[in-house]
């Protein structure tokens, strides 16, 4: 019998051993070089091409199977390796931190924004009148650092707003035309709801609160009172003010309240989230569904005629609004690889956005590129942006872009948000001018101080 | 006799001499994995930096910083009080279960097999599903673990000892079944009660386990970080007056981690303080624990 345990407890530790041999062997290989595309035969090939290579670190999760499709297209095609690494979502800077620091770092990488310039600035070289830098149709979507150095390029746009139903509007006896501002809006999504059961279909998809979801209300639906600040102020900023008025707090809560009374699920349930809201909107559980330009390709097959409408929320003058127009996604090439690595980096990028193959795929990803000779869009909430623009309406800039400390600032909304869902009484709802408020000025004196 | 005694001395020697061969895997991974890295954050303590390499030496302040920090401050008080009552709900449970289990029940090896089993998943992933199971509950009250920070509290408690006693119960079975018949027999002729039997004579025989185990759920307790992060990050806040928040169920690691990441790149050097903090506040407490137990146990 002892003998028999002996046995079975070597054999135990002996599969361990084993076990943990194979996972590093394993974590090693997947590591950074899964996804690695080397080049089966570089050498034949490459006799013209630079000697450089390029490592891209995306922040995209939905961007990585076209960028590895894209890396191994262009190995293929010039012998320049590419690796594409794409960060979990959520954990961009945790992995740009420890990948920025290895022997071989990321040449190309993200950064989005102005709190990004100021952490990665120093890390990025100055694109000015580099290759890339003259592909560009506009200089809307760039970021420079203090000392005009530009530090990142726009490589596409984005929009946001309400993404709409035109079919279900109808069946529920309302037209298109209704939605023209904060009224309408609020009365055509209390009908539906009040005739949900009737109907079959309710007003809002889940407004949930959850990690996957919260920066649709705490990043993208706060905008609009950015927005209207800078409006109000008369000049967009460019860069983080130290501190916010809150002036439009109200406006804020009409729409926040309008999405979370008139929806498929109760309020009260909206902290832990888990509800699927792209699902009920693509299967017609609902008419209204607040997100962005990027899910235009995840709901067209189902909602054909699906549109985006702007964040009406009862400023005066909204009937002129536009769509939440700009980009977190801009590219900066690493300041500390070498010369051929820039340079073999700065020719792909190129590669990605004149190509026409490449181009055409990067398009169908992303969007609209900002660049010269990259194919239009076939992004119908993009166009719904354009049309908006060219009638005239004011676009609602990405002064988002600017939250201090974003992560810790939007937790700190979503907490106060969580107990407003849960009771939505005038307490709660000041704890959530204080986060939104106060909470700016004091992750911007974190941030600065 | 002398003989014998000079050949067992050139074993020794001989053997000392292979001594770096079998040391020398280990001592290396200890020094890459550990050492090193111990030494570096130490010294990153005193550093303004982004990432290692680009560090700046700037002295005290990062200590400065964090002892200002009023959140690290709240993070500690939590973390001690939700540590000790840890060590108590596991170690009484725990010993219970194990005490259950080696009264000759029949099927305890099921039972011992089956408590041990949470232990074996990883503390996100439960952290995950207990999440789950308890908004299932508090849904269908209308409020929900992120929403008070008793629930929060009171709910890893629930994961972790969920988690531990079975891991606890294997080392106390383990000291139960060491105490010698002779002692219970003795016991039990003198006329003594089970719970006589139980204080005087089991329980000072299982000391050391006891020891061992309260060092275990102790500092396990402190060093907690993945089921926090996943139970409830720390939710719900309290929104201060000046803007400021106060996360009622963040633990000390997570405090550090948020620290490092939440923030803009300039706080990484107080991160890295709060972590030579934590770090010899957990060794101080641990240390005066097993040495307090220690004295308690007695010789065999």
């Amino acid at each position: 019998m002892k003998k028999i345990l002996a046995i079975i407890l070597a054999m135990t530790m002996v599969m361990a051993l084993v076990a943990c041999g194979g996972n590093n062997s394993s974590d090693s290989a997947s590591a950074p070089a899964e996804s690695t595309d080397t080049g089966a035969a570089p050498a034949e090939e490459s006799g013209s091409a630079a000697s450089g290579s390029v490592y891209w670190l995306n922040f995209k999760p939905e961007l990585d199977e076209t960028a590895q499709k894209l890396a191994g297209m262009y190995t293929e095609k010039t012998g320049v390796p590419v690796k594409v690494v794409t960060a979990a979502s959520g954990t961009y800077q945790q992995t740009l931190t420890a990948e920025i620091d290895k022997s071989n770092p990321p040449t190309l990488f993200v950064i989005g924004n102005s709190a990004g310039v100021k952490d990665w600035g120093e890390y990025a070289m100055d694109l000015t009148g580099t290759a890339i830098a003259n592909e560009l149709n506009t200089d809307a979507y760039n970021l420079y650092d203090e000392d005009g150095r530009l530090v990142s390029i726009g490589y596409c746009y984005e929009c946001y707003g309400i993404i709409v139903n035109p079919d279900l509007i109808e069946k529920a006896g309302h037209s298109m035309d209704e939605l023209k501002n904060f009224e309408g809006l609020k009365a055509v999504a209390e009908d539906i709801h009040a005739r949900a059961a009737e109907l079959g279909f309710d007003a809002f998809s889940a407004s949930d609160m959850d990690d996957s979801s919260s920066w649709r209300f705490t990043g993208h639906m706060a905008n609009l009172e950015y927005v209207y600040e800078e409006r109000e102020a008369g000049a967009v900023w460019t860069e983080c003010p130290a501190t916010i008025t809150g002036n439009y707090m109200d406006n804020y809560k009409n729409l926040f309240d309008l999405c979370i009374n008139n929806s498929t699920v109760e309020p009260s349930t909206l902290a832990t989230g888990g509800h699927d809201a792209e699902n009920e909107f693509k299967t017609g559980k609902a008419a209204f569904f607040v997100n962005g330009s990027w899910e235009y390709a995840a709901v067209s097959g189902d909602v054909p005629n699906a549109t985006m409408i702007p964040y009406y929320c009862g400023v005066a003058g909204e009937e002129k609004a536009g769509l939440n127009c700009g980009t977190e996604n801009c590219w900066a090439v690493n300041a500390d690889v070498s010369a051929e690595d820039q340079q073999a980096t700065i020719d792909f990028m190129v590669w990605l956005v004149s190509d026409p193959e490449a181009a055409e795929l990067m398009v169908e990803q992303l969007g609209i590129l900002p660049y010269k000779n990259a194919p239009a869009s076939t992004n119908g909430f993009l166009n719904d942006a354009a049309r908006y623009t060219a009638d005239g309406c004011y676009v609602m800039d990405w002064a988002t872009n600017y939250q201090p400390n974003v992560d810790t600032y939007r937790a700190g909304l979503v907490a106060a948000l969580n107990q407003y869902c849960a009771d939505q009484s005038d307490a709660n709802w000041d704890a959530v001018k204080t986060a939104f408020v106060d909470g700016w000025a004091a992750q911007y004196k974190a941030a600065n101080g | 006799m002398s003989k014998k005694l000079r050949r067992d001395n050139s074993m020794i020697r001989q053997t000392r001499m292979w001594s770096p061969l079998f040391m020398g895997p280990v001592v290396a991974a200890f020094i890459i994995g550990f050492v090193w890295p111990f030494v570096q954050g130490i010294y990153l303590s005193f550093c303004k930096f982004k990432t290692i390499s680009k560090a700046e030496f700037i002295g005290f302040g990062n200590y400065v910083k964090a002892f200002q920090d009023a959140s690290f401050t709240h993070a500690f008080w939590y973390t001690a009080l939700f540590a000790v009552t840890s060590l108590v709900f596991i170690n009484v449970l725990a010993f219970a279960v194990a005490y259950a289990l080696t009264q000759g029940i029949k099927g305890s090896n099921l039972y011992r097999t089956v408590f041990f089993m949470p232990n074996l998943i990883g503390g996100i992933v439960l952290g995950y599903i207990w999440s789950m199971i308890f908004d299932g509950v508090l849904s269908r009250y209308g409020t929900s673990i992120l929403l008070e920070s008793k629930y929060g509290f009171w709910g890893l408690i629930i994961l972790m000892c969920w988690q531990q006693i079975g891991y606890m119960m294997i080392i106390y079975i383990a000291g139960l079944q060491a105490v010698p018949e002779d002692m219970l027999e003795a016991a039990k002729i003198d006329g003594a009660t089970k719970w006589q039997t139980l204080f005087k004579v089991t329980i000072p025989n299982v000391m050391p386990s006891i020891t061992i185990c309260m060092f275990l759920s102790l500092t396990n307790g402190f060093k907690l970080f993945d089921q926090n992060l996943a139970l409830t990050a720390g939710q719900p806040y309290i929104i201060q007056p000046d803007g400021s928040t106060i996360n009622t169920t963040e633990m000390l690691a997570l405090n550090i981690y948020n620290t490092f990441y939440g923030s803009n790149a300039a706080a990484r050097g107080t991160a890295q303080a709060k972590a030579v903090i934590f770090f010899i506040l957990v060794a101080a407490i641990g240390l005066i624990q097993l040495n307090y137990t220690r004295k308690r146990e007695v010789q065999q």
